[in-house]
């Protein structure tokens, strides 16, 4: 009984945790149809850079939650201006030129931040485990629940009710179209790659608390991305919410139920929605 | 026909005296390691370039017959041969199966099957530890003896894999010049005028996935006899994404670019970082920058920048690769 | 040219060294010994790789880059962690610098790439890697390991805990891959036949950011767990396990590598308390290693742990072995002879001798996190001495099983 309520709860804590780590992902692969490459170099960014600011200043972690979400959509603003906006419908130039980033940003990490984990030190009001009816789980899982489920409500009105939303809705469904009615693609694009790798900074620093920040992070984190927003469907933050926590579930179980399976678990649902169903759960057909 | 001709003796002959210039073994296994990548890289072309599909799992079949290649020998003891025949079998299979998987998608659905594919191989090598090893890997034992040649010096090794790699190229370019090449490019360019016509898109797709893997696991097996060890990195996405890197690095889509984007890599990964302490960021700067200033890739953007200097316009010549 | 800018940089710290015996009557200067040094400097594993160049080079340096009356010249390899690469790097110093002798690599599977290379290449090697096999059943003549097998301070971990601590039920974790199987092997059945029961194995993969999963797992009801982890992952064990609430609650005894000095400044107060085995201690007190730490933390601002004492260990080793052919180190059978002969009193770990493979027979240390004076440190709580890598069943009766693996011995008590 502990064992599958503890789960269950897991499933949800590393839900939220993937939601915040794909979400921009998704975006980002929706609208411009992109696949970045150096999500998961955003990710371990965010968490170093987030670290860093909480030591300066002195130690609050919704400070270091910004700097790391805002050092990284700097970073983002200026890949996309001046690299991957000249490379429009070259998709294997944006493969090369991501993965040529992410080499970059994880070899500048280990020379700036060192070789051994940087513990990223969640709020002390939620440092304690949360006791109830006999089980004990960590309050801090439940504040990325939280936040996570507080940001996909944010992105749903954002998406949903505003003009930025709008735009970005009818610039994932067609772009071309989307130009005809006046949209300037231009200012999306850096918009929205700028608030995708945003999402992945702030993520990354979200889920210090419990991964830590450490060389690999990143390499540990870009296949779990890929994987959500494959499930879910590109471009729909639906799919990437749904997906985020199907996977959440799939991989606590999974692993737990099959362990000699452990290895393949994330990616056998994948190739099984890809060819069952190549949009994804929630996704429109890619091209 | 006579300038293709012309080439092909140049580069036999740069080939055939290479390692007498070259002196030192370690750069004849330097070159010989060299080879083997750009058969890899050209593999991969073959979908990367010609067919526009960019696949993230190519490794599969590269480390997939590797792995059988060495198995075979060391573990079942077949002799040399047959062991080869079947690894490349293997590769191939593997690649057939996974292509019908994978073409159900295009674009960045392929790449994304067959990342997750791969993976899946991957996953495998490295948690069956009875059947691969596991992390520790798999030795080889020896190097086989072709035709009672000894190719264990690294000498004889060098013209072994130039052979082959020769054999391959020519394979390859005769293919790019068939009329299959030229649907194999329609399907890239013009999927639905190719449908049209009544060409069945899938069917080249697949065909072409398939020599892809084919090559794919020759290199492999030329790799395993190279290391005489194969561990599950050979399998890796980092594999993978690195030969998809050579491919386009030098220019997808012709011959020269992926050997051109193999002699680039491996000389950064295995003797710039002798010297260099940030290799790796170099070499994600080198992706950048190629890809910014040479988009079409190295191969081609040179030869545009060549033609732009000179001003000659038409009279290109036809690119053979260099290596040195 | 580039060859030049290498050598010039090493000359010059070589020459910085120097002026310290500068006294010293000049030796005839003679050719150097070529030194190659395989490690890993980029990507996931460089922070052991770095250690691991700290601990030799400050070896060098205070012998101001001379052994046996010639200096050394080291020729660093960073093989990125790749097999392949590793391979290439081994071959690039045989056959271009022409190496009399190499240290490394880090990580197993990039050793066992370049294992049928150094028989071939007839090059004295000594290794850091851990895998079992490498000094049992396939030995290579050409191998020495200063350090241990994965199994080696694994096995004295259960003696321990079976005898001493008085455990009965225990679980074991470790890094789903060689290493941790053969440390968690060797523990079953050493603990086993102490009349302990291992009731629980969990196998997380290597590269799992988040173990969440197998805490929910994980039998509250043990004696003890066995925690065999690599890199930081022993680290964020120990951590979530906080988080969950469930640190004090679960007794835990750590391989060599789990509670390393170099995740000490990462744990914080987590740590206190762990215990481990490993064939080193930065709290180790003797003069050599009390001076060796001090060093490192004033040259490099770190806490020296498994790697840095690996390489410095095998410093030692090859000091010694030069001094005994009296620097001749080209006559490779020679030179690898005196490497299997080495007997050092006085080496950061203690002392180092090697079986007729070339494992090291040293003392394995039992440790517990302590804070001293606001500083964590490995206390030693009791030394096993003289240990082989055969334990205490003899090299004939052990090589007759089968390598350690996931599943051997099998566990009979799992639940």
């Amino acid at each position: 009984m502990q064992f599958w309520v503890i789960q269950t709860l897991n499933s949800f804590a590393l839900g939220g945790l993937l939601f915040l780590l794909s979400s921009g992902f998704s975006l980002i692969f929706g609208l411009m149809r992109v696949p970045n490459l150096a999500h998961g170099a955003f990710f371990m960014l965010g968490a170093y850079i987030g670290v860093s600011t909480m030591g300066q200043v002195g130690g609050n972690f919704w400070l270091g939650v910004i700097g790391g979400g805002l050092g990284v959509a700097v970073l983002g603003g200026v890949l996309e201006r001046f690299i991957l906006r000249r490379l429009a419908g070259n998709e294997q130039g944006q493969v090369l030129v991501t993965l040529g980033f992410a080499f970059i940003i994880a070899d500048l990490c280990l020379v700036a931040w060192g070789g051994d984990p940087i513990p990223v030190p969640a709020p002390s009001y939620v440092n304690r485990p949360l006791f109830f009816a006999g089980l004990a789980f960590p309050t801090y899982r439940f504040v990325v629940l939280g936040v996570a489920v507080a940001m996909a409500v944010v992105l749903h009105v954002v998406m949903d009710r505003t003009r930025l939303g709008a735009m970005i809705r009818a610039g994932v469904d067609d772009m071309q179209m989307a130009r005809g009615i006046g949209i300037k693609a231009s200012q999306l694009f850096t918009i929205v790659f700028c608030l995708g790798a945003a999402l992945a900074g702030a993520g990354g620093v979200l889920g210090g608390p419990i991964t830590s920040a450490y060389p690999g992070l990143d390499a540990d984190m870009l296949p779990l991305a890929l994987v959500v927003v494959i499930l879910g469907g590109v471009g729909s933050l639906l799919g990437a919410f749904v997906g985020s926590f199907a996977i959440g579930f799939i991989y606590n179980f999974g692993i737990a139920l099959f362990p000699d399976l452990a290895y393949v678990i994330l990616f056998l649902p994948m190739v099984l929605v890809l060819v069952w169903r190549p949009q994804g759960l929630f996704g429109r057909l890619l091209r | 026909m006579s300038r293709a001709l012309a080439s092909a003796v140049a580069l036999a002959v740069a080939l055939a005296v290479l390692p007498w210039i070259l002196g030192n073994t370690f750069y004849v296994n330097l070159s010989s390691q060299i080879l083997i990548y750009a058969l890899f890289a050209l593999s991969i072309n073959l979908l990367s370039g010609y067919a526009g599909l960019t696949s993230l799992g190519q490794a599969a079949y590269f480390g997939g017959a590797a792995y059988a290649c060495a198995w075979l020998v060391n573990r079942v003891g077949l002799d040399q041969t047959t062991a080869a025949c079947a690894a490349v079998l293997f590769g191939t299979g593997l690649a057939a199966l996974f292509g019908v998987l994978s073409l159900r998608a295009s674009g960045l659905g392929f790449l994304m099957i067959t990342l997750a594919l791969g993976q899946i191989v991957w996953g495998v090598a490295y948690r069956w530890v009875e059947l691969t090893g596991g992390d520790n890997g798999m030795r080889m034992g020896a190097r086989p003896s072709p035709l009672g040649l000894d190719i264990s010096r690294p000498m004889p090794f060098y013209y072994f894999t130039a052979i082959v790699f020769g054999i391959a190229l020519y394979c390859l370019w005769r293919l790019a010049r068939s009329p299959f090449g030229a649907s194999l490019r329609g399907t890239r360019d013009q999927p639905r005028r190719m449908r049209m016509l009544g060409y069945h898109v899938w069917l080249v797709q697949w065909v072409a996935f398939v020599m892809s893997g084919f090559w794919a696991a020759v290199a492999g097996v030329l790799f395993v006899y190279y290391n005489q060890f194969v561990s599950p990195i050979t399998l890796s996405l980092q594999q993978s994404a690195e030969v998809l890197l050579m491919s386009i690095l030098g220019g997808a889509g012709t011959l020269a670019g992926p050997i051109v984007g193999a002699i680039v890599i491996t000389l950064v990964k295995n003797v710039v970082s002798s010297y260099l302490d940030r290799w790796n960021t170099l070499l994600g700067v080198i992706f950048v920058v190629s890809v910014i200033f040479m988009p079409e890739g190295i191969v081609p953007g040179s030869l545009r920048l060549w033609r732009r200097f000179t001003g000659a316009g038409t009279a290109a010549p036809k690119p053979v690769a260099k290596t040195s | 040219m580039k060859q030049m800018k290498r050598r010039t940089v090493l000359k010059g710290l070589a020459a910085g060294a120097g002026l310290a015996t500068l006294g010293a009557p000049a030796i005839a200067q003679a050719n150097p010994i070529r030194l190659g040094f395989l490690t890993v400097k980029t990507g996931p594993l460089a922070s052991g790789g770095i250690q691991m160049e700290q601990g030799l080079m400050l070896y060098l340096k205070n012998r101001g880059m001379k052994i046996a009356g010639r200096p050394v010249e080291v020729f660093t390899g960073d093989t990125g962690g790749s097999p392949a690469v590793t391979r290439t790097k081994l071959q690039e110093m045989v056959e271009r610098d022409k190496i009399h002798c190499m240290i490394g690599p880090l990580d197993t599977a990039s050793a066992l790439a370049v294992d049928d290379y150094i028989r071939s290449a007839e090059l004295p090697t000594m290794s850091v890697a851990a895998a079992d096999d490498m000094t049992q059943r396939h030995p290579n003549p050409w191998f020495v390991r200063g350090t241990s097998t994965s199994s080696q301070c694994s096995q004295p971990a259960a003696d321990y805990c079976a005898k001493t601590l008085g455990w009965k039920r225990m679980g074991t974790i470790a890094d789903d891959l060689a290493y941790g199987h053969e440390m968690c092997s060797g523990f079953l059945r050493v603990f086993e036949e102490n009349g302990g029961k291992i009731v629980q194995k969990l196998w997380p993969p290597l590269t799992v950011p988040d173990y969440g999963t197998y805490i929910a797992q994980l039998k509250t009801d043990l004696d003890g767990l066995f925690i065999g982890f690599a890199g930081s992952n022993g680290y964020r064990w120990v951590h979530q396990l906080t988080e969950y609430g469930l640190r004090d609650k679960v007794r835990m005894m750590g391989g060599m590598t789990a509670v390393d000095e170099s995740l000490f400044k990462a744990m914080g107060d987590e740590a206190v308390g762990l215990l481990s085995a490993s064939w080193y201690s930065a709290a180790l007190d003797t003069p050599t290693n009390r001076k060796f730490v001090e060093q490192m933390r004033k040259d490099y601002d770190v806490e020296p742990g498994f790697y840095a004492a690996a390489t410095n260990t095998e410093a030692s080793v090859f000091d010694a072995a030069c001094q005994a052919v009296d620097g001749k180190v080209e006559d490779k059978a020679a030179f690898m002879k005196a490497l299997r002969a080495t007997d050092i009193k006085d080496t950061v770990r203690g002392p180092v001798k090697f079986d007729d493979l070339g494992d090291a027979i040293a003392s394995v240390y039992i440790r517990r996190v302590d804070k001293v004076n606001g500083r964590l440190q490995n206390t030693v709580i009791h030394t096993y001495e003289n240990v082989s890598q055969f334990w205490t069943y003899g090299e004939k009766a052990f090589l007759a099983n089968p390598v350690y693996s996931r599943d051997y011995p099998p566990a009979t008590h799992l639940e």
